[in-house]
């Protein structure tokens, strides 16, 4: 069954989760652990920032299909795999 | 000889860049909107500072999408050249035509001041006026100026002398105090294997007329002239 969001059919959604590699450093994360450790959470050893997209995809491509075309998408403009990593996850 | 100045939406550095080869440096230049598939000619492209698609996604990645970036990208791989002044810098980065990334400041502040450049070879067409080891005063201005790439890359750079411009202190000593933004082994500036690209983070168009404090930026575009003086004797 198709979805309606923003007023238009899609019937998959990609998540595509971007995060720096664990080279490299992360002085975003590092600020704001410093500022949580200000007030409270000393439960909280670590935090690395990282950017999260959502994609609806048009009705017409596989699972397959889309998966490739998200994979190729996420290396080549979402992601910079020189410093980040990313996974891809989708929904029926 | 021609000079082609890129404008993508976001730019702000390409009126400086116009005005310092027209007027200081004496040559031909024209502006290219990103929209175009055309390099008309041109000898040089230069890809000019600026927050070119307000540095949404990345700094840069937008604009390597550009229509413009394709032309661009058969221009280099025919020994093109092509400047990339701070934002351009990461532009070409981005464009995968200059390896490795610029990521966000150490200090994670934006850096606006002038800096100590050592010029580490002075052979090719970007630095054959000045003298190797000479330093320069020349300013910076970004937030993501801190290059970074694989070890490997790293390896590749040294290997083929394709570091141009280190941040270096007063005596012209590489060391950590003088490096404002975090930069892998204080580099400022750096070209491809086959010297035809150059990216770099200091403003060499802010600092070409010694009524802004330093012109020590103008031989940047002196040695293109040069470069390509050379080149059109040898081919006739």
């Amino acid at each position: 069954m198709p979805f309606l969001l923003g007023g238009f059919d899609f019937y998959m959604k990609a998540k595509i989760y971007v995060t720096l590699k664990p080279c490299v450093l992360d002085p975003q994360g590092k600020a704001i652990h410093q500022a949580i450790k200000t007030i409270g959470y000393p439960s909280v050893a670590d935090i690395r920032q990282g950017k999260y997209f959502e994609l609806s995809i048009k009705e017409g491509l596989s699972q397959e299909d889309a998966h490739q075309e998200i994979q190729h998408l996420a290396h080549s403009v979402l992601a910079n795999p020189v410093i980040e990593d990313y996974k891809i996850e989708i929904e029926k | 000889m021609k000079f082609g100045v890129v404008i993508f939406p976001g730019s702000n550095c390409d009126h400086d860049t116009y005005h310092v080869i027209s007027k200081v440096v004496g040559q031909p230049v024209q502006f290219i909107w990103h929209k175009s598939i055309s390099l008309d000619d041109c000898d040089v492209v230069i890809l000019p500072g600026g927050f070119s698609y307000g540095d949404y996604l990345r700094c840069g990645a937008l604009a390597s999408l550009s229509p413009i970036m394709q032309t661009i990208k058969d221009f280099a791989s025919r020994g093109g050249l092509i400047l990339g002044i701070c934002n351009g810098f990461q532009i070409l980065c981005e464009s995968g035509l200059l390896p490795g990334t610029l990521l966000r400041n150490q200090t994670l502040k934006f850096i606006c001041d002038y800096t100590q450049i050592r010029v580490e070879n002075n052979s090719g067409a970007f630095a054959n006026s000045y003298k190797a080891g000479q330093l320069l005063n020349l300013p910076i201005a970004h937030g993501e100026g801190n290059y970074f790439c694989s070890p490997e890359d790293l390896d590749v750079l040294k290997k083929e002398n394709c570091i141009l411009f280190r941040y270096c202190n007063e005596k012209g000593e590489i060391v950590e105090s003088a490096n404002p933004n975090g930069s892998l082994e204080n580099i400022a500036g750096i070209t491809n294997k086959e010297k035809n690209i150059l990216g770099m983070m200091p403003h060499p168009e802010r600092a070409s007329e010694e009524i802004l404090g330093s012109a020590d930026g103008r031989a940047i575009f002196h040695s293109l002239n040069i470069h390509m003086a050379a080149v059109e004797k040898n081919r006739r």
